[in-house]
C-alpha cells in the first residue's frame, strides 16, 4: 500500500520536473550564454541537494515500477512480491547512496573547504 | 453480430451464444467499446521498461559520471548532441517519458477529481502541457545549432 503511494508520489513529482526540465534545456536554443546561466542554478548548493532528492524519486519509482511488471506478468510475481520489496529497497539504498556521494562531493568541497 | 438471431417466424426469444462478448452498449448504439484503456496500460509496462535504462542512465552520465553537473554546459551539450546515437536517446527518452508520464497523471485526476467539470479541464491543462512539452523538446533537439 505505502509502496503504492510512494510510486504515486515521486511520478508525478518527476512528470512535473520533466516539464521545467524540457524548459531550461531549450535554452540552449536561444543562446549558449543563458543556458550556462540556469544551467549554474543546478550546480549551487541547495539545488544540487534538491537534484539528489530527484534521483532518490526516480530511482525508487523505476525500482517499483519494474517489480510492479514483474508482479503483473512472472507467473510467480504475486508470490514473491514481498520479497521484491526488500530486494528492491536493498537495491534502492546500495545504488543512491554512493550516487548521492558522488554528486554531493563537489557542493561539500565548495560549502566546507578542502585540501586542494 | 455475436448473437445468433432465432428465426423470426418461430417468434422465440432472441438469445445470446454461450460465452459471446458482453455488450456494454446498446445494440444499434453509435460508439463500440475501445481497447484503449488495456492498450494505456500495456504501453506504462513497455515504456516503463525502456525509461528505466533510458532515464537511470541519463541520471548517471548527468548528474554521477565524472564531475557530474559541474562539467554540464553549452559546449558540453554540443559535444553530446553532435552524435545522432545521444540524439536519439534523449528523443526517444523525451517521447515516452512525457506521454508515460502523461497517462499516469491521466489515472491520478480520474481518480481524485470528481466532479465531471474539474476532470475535464484538469485533462485539458495536462494534454495542452504534454504537447507543449513534445513540441518544444523535439523542435530543440532537431534544430540545434552547435554554433549558435
Ligand atoms: C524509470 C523507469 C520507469 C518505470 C520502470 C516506470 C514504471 C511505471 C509503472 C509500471 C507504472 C504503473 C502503471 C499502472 O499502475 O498501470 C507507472 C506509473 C506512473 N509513472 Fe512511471 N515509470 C518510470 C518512469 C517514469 C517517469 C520518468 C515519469 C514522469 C515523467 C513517470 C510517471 C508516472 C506516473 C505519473 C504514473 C502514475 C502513477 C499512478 O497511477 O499511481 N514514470 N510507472
Amino acid at each position: 500500500m505505502w509502496s503504492w503511494v510512494a510510486h504515486r508520489i515521486t511520478g508525478v513529482l518527476v512528470f512535473f520536473f520533466l516539464f521545467a526540465h524540457v524548459l531550461d534545456t531549450a535554452l540552449v536554443r536561444v543562446s549558449p550564454s543563458s543556458y550556462n546561466e540556469v544551467i549554474e542554478v543546478y550546480k549551487s548548493p541547495i539545488v544540487n541537494l534538491l537534484e539528489v532528492g530527484l534521483v532518490a524519486a526516480v530511482l525508487f519509482h523505476a525500482l517499483n515500477g519494474i517489480r510492479i511488471i514483474l508482479i503483473d506478468f512472472w507467473e510467480s510475481g504475486p508470490k514473491y512480491q514481498k520479497q521484491m520489496l526488500y530486494i528492491e529497497l536493498v537495491l534502492f539504498v546500495v545504488l543512491l547512496v554512493p550516487a548521492a556521494y558522488r554528486m554531493l562531493l563537489h557542493t561539500a568541497e565548495t560549502l566546507f573547504g578542502s585540501a586542494t | 453480430m455475436a448473437t445468433t438471431a432465432v428465426p423470426a417466424e418461430r417468434g422465440a426469444p432472441e438469445l445470446a451464444t454461450p460465452r459471446s462478448p458482453r455488450r456494454r452498449t446498446k445494440p444499434g448504439a453509435a460508439k463500440a467499446r475501445s481497447n484503449f484503456e488495456l492498450y494505456a496500460w500495456v504501453f506504462m509496462r513497455i515504456s516503463g521498461l525502456l525509461l528505466f535504462f533510458l532515464v537511470l542512465g541519463h541520471l548517471f552520465i548527468m548528474n554521477v559520471l565524472d564531475g557530474g553537473v559541474q562539467r554540464v554546459n553549452f559546449g558540453f551539450v554540443a559535444g553530446r548532441w553532435a552524435s545522432p546515437f545521444w540524439r536519439t536517446w534523449d528523443l526517444v527518452m523525451l517521447l515516452l517519458a512525457e506521454l508515460h508520464g502523461t497517462n499516469g497523471l491521466r489515472t491520478v485526476i480520474n481518480d481524485y477529481a470528481e466532479r465531471a467539470q474539474t476532470r475535464f479541464w484538469l485533462k485539458m491543462l495536462l494534454y495542452t502541457s504534454a504537447f507543449l512539452v513534445v513540441t518544444l523538446g523535439t523542435l530543440v533537439i532537431f534544430t540545434f545549432d552547435p554554433d549558435l
